[in-house]
């Protein structure tokens, strides 16, 4: 399984905002297992919370990495807020809405809004907001306090960069991005 | 027109440290630690800073603080300022220096290196606010 929670980028404003989608699929085994049938109640298949956390999680780490061509291995260190007013299922397309509020070398905090894209019928699609996320990151390599960590960067992988290339956005990442950015 | 202490006061408690700890108003008072008694961990300390920011900029003057500036790192790496978990002179004039806006008078008789992080409290980031809004201002040059 690839630890992928979005599945392209749509918007791109350097240094500033990304937005990414994620087609929630039927086909997902985590859906059902979210919340699986108990006496009395059947299996209600729920895109878990903590998994579209993790989802603007990426869509943000992936706006953070770009400032430095993704050289930083961008870690979520911390889950400031969250809040998610409604549940996504399959059909819907999540989408992640993140904004950089602030980067320097020993990190970076961002902002997200979640929005749901429901087709209602065929030609509808019913969109709302359903909710906002703030995060913040570290940039390991600055913040290790003596721990080491491996050379090659483990956060921006070959998932990712493939990603990156689909959105046509292959060209920000540098050349030494994957070596320590020392 | 320049914030009082009690208004810095104030809006580091509302603005930062409310949504950065997720403690009570009531409970971040100047005398509170952060790291003992509101549970500040190392990365709550970016969070606070990266929020201070925010809280004290304008838009004709930013608010920009260093790495290092509001807490300083790497303290234990230098030899000549930390010796057998305890600082050394050199090391306790180096943190009074780096941190003025931290009192170490009572710490100068313990010196372990493992309370030093208790030793800021809300009043010190005021402090730290109010001298660098004061450092910033062209009256106070």
């Amino acid at each position: 399984m690839r630890w992928n929670w979005i599945d392209r980028i749509v918007r791109f404003e350097p240094e500033r905002r990304l937005v990414a989608v994620k087609n929630v699929s039927a086909a997902e085994e985590h859906l059902h297992d979210h919340f699986p049938a108990e006496a009395g109640r059947p299996a209600s298949a729920v895109m878990p919370a903590s998994l579209i956390i993790e989802g603007m999680a990426q869509a943000a780490g992936l706006l953070a990495g770009s400032v430095h061509g993704f050289r930083e291995k961008v870690i979520l260190a911390k889950i400031t807020s969250a809040r998610l007013d409604d549940e996504a299922i399959p059909g819907d397309q999540l989408v992640y809405d993140a904004v950089l509020e602030r980067v320097d070398a020993a990190g970076a905090s961002a902002v997200g809004t979640v929005r749901l894209r429901r087709p209602v019928r065929e030609g509808e699609i019913e969109e709302i907001e359903i909710g906002e996320i703030s995060l913040l990151f570290s940039h390991v390599d600055a913040n290790r306090s003596g721990l080491e960590f491996p050379q090659e960067n483990f956060v921006f992988s070959e998932n990712f960069r493939s990603i990156i290339a689909a959105a046509g956005l292959g060209h920000l990442v540098a050349a030494t991005a994957g070596r320590s950015a020392g | 027109m320049a914030m009082s202490r009690d208004e810095i006061f104030e809006k580091i408690r509302e603005d930062v440290l409310v949504e950065a700890l997720g403690v009570d108003e009531d409970e971040i008072t100047m005398d509170a630690s952060l790291t003992r008694d509101l549970e500040a961990e190392s990365i709550d300390f970016l969070d606070i800073q990266f929020k201070l920011e925010r809280a004290f900029s304008t838009d004709d003057k930013p608010f920009k603080i260093e790495q290092g500036e509001l807490f300083p790192e790497n303290l234990l790496e230098n030899p000549a300022w930390v010796s057998d978990g305890r600082f050394t002179d050199a090391g306790m004039e180096m943190l009074r220096e780096r941190m003025p806006h931290v009192d170490f008078d009572e710490f100068d008789a313990d010196r372990s290196v493992n309370e030093v992080g208790a030793l800021i409290t809300v009043g010190s980031i005021v402090s730290f606010v109010e001298r660098k809004l004061a450092a910033g201002s062209p009256s106070a040059a």
